[in-house]
């Protein structure tokens, strides 16, 4: 049973090598592009208007109400056809970018964890205290200023728990390119185990680099959690220390 | 407009199979997650670290490699304890569906049992005095006074987890099962008609969760109704 597993570590070390490299690379483009696509989604989603509200809510609903599955086969083979089916299309020099599905798959994660994120950070929003907004207004911040001064921090503080979740979900649901041909470390293991027909070794394999992926990423979220939350533990401290001493 | 190319039925054939897979595992994660949760809350130290690796090594892992391994590897394993057991060789076939359903049950008890275990956490300790110095036995505590209100602390995580589990059937459609994305996938490939079907599988999903959601809403509301509201 070991030699098994040293088999498949040391014989398809390059192939799952670059499966974790592409599953990181994945992982890195969709949480930094949906973060930043989510903040305005969050932002027109508090809107008091409701028509402005309507469109992310639409967006957030769609893509938290289906299976990321089936939103990646709807991209790559329905979207894909779509653009097939234009024609000369396949003469054009955007082809070789356009029938490639690691774009498909990048634009689909992007968006999906942008409607996530973005459901997340409307909780934040709302639940930053009324009280700081109107003093930021009093102060004759725009909403601009506020924004990037109270809300965006606050926010930030309050959501980061979650946000971490969801970075291992965005993780997790990496694993999915495998299924539109993508070598990613599940595609490299479903690989592997057509070589060998060794199902265990080369799937634990994959699932003991999930888990050393996640815990590191659990680490670092912790200590930047730490830095975000660093105002919290100086007001402890004021607060220590202007306790009155004596009766 | 319900016809796509003749296969409609086809597509509602795969709904009812969606559906299938999720009133199976909804029970079964409902009892993996009270035993995780009483593993986690347990005073043996041993069956609490059973419980935290549980959920730790399976929310670490991605939902679809949980699948393929079950359906790849469970075989194997079962056919291996079959022949040790019976000593002969025998050949098994675990159907793909409960290897679905196995695999699911697995993850989301994960999930379940973090919610029971909040949902056990947020039930006051002066309740449970009291119901010892009445002279309640444990079992009759649990039916009588944590069961009840566990329901009332838990709905809204399984609200949630329900959604996900929805979700994560699709999931199951890679190994072979004939559920809404394998029916879509079917009829994508025979008609060349990707973007129809897929687009009619999204929006039956859409309908599964949004049922799912206003169900899970108004059990919520009949378990707070005996709640004074703030």
């Amino acid at each position: 049973m070991f030699e098994d597993f040293i088999y498949v570590l040391t014989k398809y070390d390059v192939w799952l090598w670059r499966g974790f490299l592409l599953t990181i690379q994945l992982l890195a483009i969709s949480v930094v592009l949906g973060t930043i696509l989510a903040i305005p989604l969050a932002v027109a989603r508090v809107s008091k208007n409701v028509w402005v509200q309507a469109v992310p809510f639409g967006f957030i609903y769609l893509f938290r109400g289906t299976p990321l599955i089936g939103q990646l086969f709807m991209m790559y083979y329905g979207v894909g056809q779509l653009v097939a089916d234009i024609d000369g299309i396949q003469d054009h020099w955007s082809w070789a970018y356009l029938r490639d599905p690691y774009w498909y798959c990048l634009l689909t994660f992007v968006l999906n964890t942008a409607a996530y994120v973005a459901e997340i950070m409307r909780g934040g929003i709302q639940n930053v205290p009324n009280g700081e907004v109107e003093a930021a207004r009093a102060c004759g911040m725009s909403p601009f200023t506020t924004y990037r001064r109270i809300i965006f921090p606050r926010m930030w503080q309050m959501i980061w728990p979650a946000y971490t979740n969801d970075v291992i979900f965005t993780l997790k649901a990496t694993s999915l390119a495998s299924t539109v041909t993508l070598i990613e470390l599940t595609g490299a293991a479903r690989k592997i185990v057509a070589r060998t027909a060794l199902p265990y070794e080369a799937f634990i394999s994959a699932a003991v680099i999930y888990l050393i992926i996640v815990y590191s990423l659990t680490l670092a979220f912790k200590a930047i959690e730490k830095y975000l939350r660093r105002s919290d533990k100086r007001a402890d401290n004021v607060q220590t220390k202007a306790k009155p001493v004596g009766p | 407009m319900f016809d796509l190319y003749g296969r409609g039925w086809q597509m509602l054939e795969g709904g009812l199979v969606t559906i299938q897979l999720c009133l199976t595992v909804l029970p079964l994660m409902i009892v993996i997650g009270l035993l995780g949760a009483s593993a986690k809350l347990s005073q043996f130290r041993s069956l609490r670290i059973i419980g935290e690796s549980y959920t730790v090594i399976i929310r670490g892992i991605p939902e679809l490699l949980i699948i393929l391994l079950i359906y790849f590897g469970g075989t194997i394993a079962v056919q291996n304890f079959v022949s040790w057991f019976s000593g002969e060789e025998v050949r098994v076939d675990i159907p793909a569906f409960w290897s679905g359903v196995a695999a699911l049950a697995l993850v989301q008890g994960a999930f379940a049992s973090e919610v029971f275990r909040a949902a056990m956490q947020s039930i006051p300790v002066g309740q449970i005095e009291a119901a010892t110095a009445c002279g309640m036995t444990p079992a009759q505590i649990f039916l009588r006074i944590k069961l009840p209100q566990l329901w009332r602390f838990a709905l809204p995580g399984l609200n949630n987890l329900f959604q996900v589990l929805i979700k994560d059937t699709a999931l199951i459609s890679v190994v072979g099962v004939e559920e809404i994305m394998r029916k879509a996938a079917i009829g994508a490939g025979t008609e060349k008609a990707p973007f129809t079907f897929y687009l009619v599988a999204m929006l039956m999903f859409l309908a599964f969760t949004t049922v799912s959601l206003f169900v899970f809403n108004r059990l919520e509301k009949r378990a707070a109704r005996g709640i004074a509201r703030a």
